[in-house]
């Protein structure tokens, strides 16, 4: 049995970042509070499995993805409607540069131009299997083989669902910046298309 | 050097520091005399810190680490469930 007090004092420290993560998975602070709960438990009791010295962080976010894969996402589990949109590369880049320079300040528009709750309303909108890469990337800091353990999916796909997750955050946050008026109208938003259906077939993976 | 295709076309996974020191150093060169390119790379940089910092601070809710160690303490029969 692992040790109470290692495992409060090691683990528990995660529990912050861990519950962000659990909210920008479930959307729900009750989910996201017994999806913590649920990890921490799961831990705990194969805590003694944990080789010390290796990568603790990334252990508890492989529990916390399992967790929601199983309890959560099987609970719920319907045909997904994947709806990403092919959106060009370096769409939203594209469209602000359009942005009247005079409304922009040269440091920190970007920051300031979308709310916290506009940002992770655009990545809490990216589908599971596609949000998830990009939690662990762009908000974690994991590598792709940390993601690809964790995830437990080969590396290229590990790349291939981040960048088409990426294109679809961005996309949702182009629509953002389009409803608030920030960019101009003429630029035509890109019309949602089946193709991210294609990812699951291919990878045969946590679909 | 690398030019501006490829240099958009691997600015993620150069963002990500996750090409090989080659390319890298390639993408690198190719920034260093492309304002164009630099900037793509300075937004997307900056969106990927925005992302980070927006997406990670929620409050923890309060009580709710007490209660989990609660939880621990209850796990009697270790099946990862309460009682």
């Amino acid at each position: 049995m692992a040790d109470r007090a290692d495992f409060a004092d090691q683990a528990m420290a995660f529990a912050p970042q861990l519950y962000s993560a659990a909210l920008r998975l479930t959307h729900r602070p009750a989910d996201a509070e017994d999806l913590l709960q649920e990890t921490f438990l799961r831990a705990y009791r194969s805590f003694h499995t944990f080789e010390a010295g290796s990568n603790l962080r990334a252990w508890l976010y492989r529990i916390l993805t399992n967790t929601y894969i199983n309890r959560y996402r099987a609970a719920q589990r319907r045909v997904q409607e994947v709806e990403l949109g092919d959106t060009p590369d370096l769409y939203l880049y594209r469209s602000l540069a359009r942005l009247d320079p005079s409304t922009r300040s040269a440091e920190d528009t970007l920051f300031d131009l979308f709310t916290d709750d506009e940002v992770k309303a655009a990545l809490e909108a990216v589908p599971d299997s596609f949000r998830m890469p990009v939690l662990l990337a762009d908000v974690e800091g994991f590598s792709y083989k940390e993601i690809a353990e964790i995830l437990d999916i080969p590396i290229g796909t590990v790349m291939s669902r981040l960048h088409r997750g990426r294109k679809a955050m961005q996309q949702r946050l182009f629509h953002v910046g389009v409803e608030r008026g920030l960019i101009l109208p003429e630029v035509p938003a890109p019309e949602p298309s089946a193709v991210g259906s294609q990812d699951h077939s291919q990878d045969g993976s946590h679909g | 050097m690398a030019d501006c295709n490829e240099t958009l076309r691997e600015l993620h996974t150069f963002l990500d520091d996750e090409l090989s020191e080659a390319a890298r150093h390639s993408i690198e060169g190719h920034l260093g005399g492309c304002l164009d390119c630099l900037q793509a790379y300075d937004f997307h940089a900056e969106l990927k810190l925005v992302i980070r910092e927006k997406c990670r601070n929620d409050e923890l809710p309060a009580g709710l680490v007490a209660r989990i160690e609660r939880c621990l303490d209850d796990d009697l029969d270790g099946d990862g469930r309460i009682g």
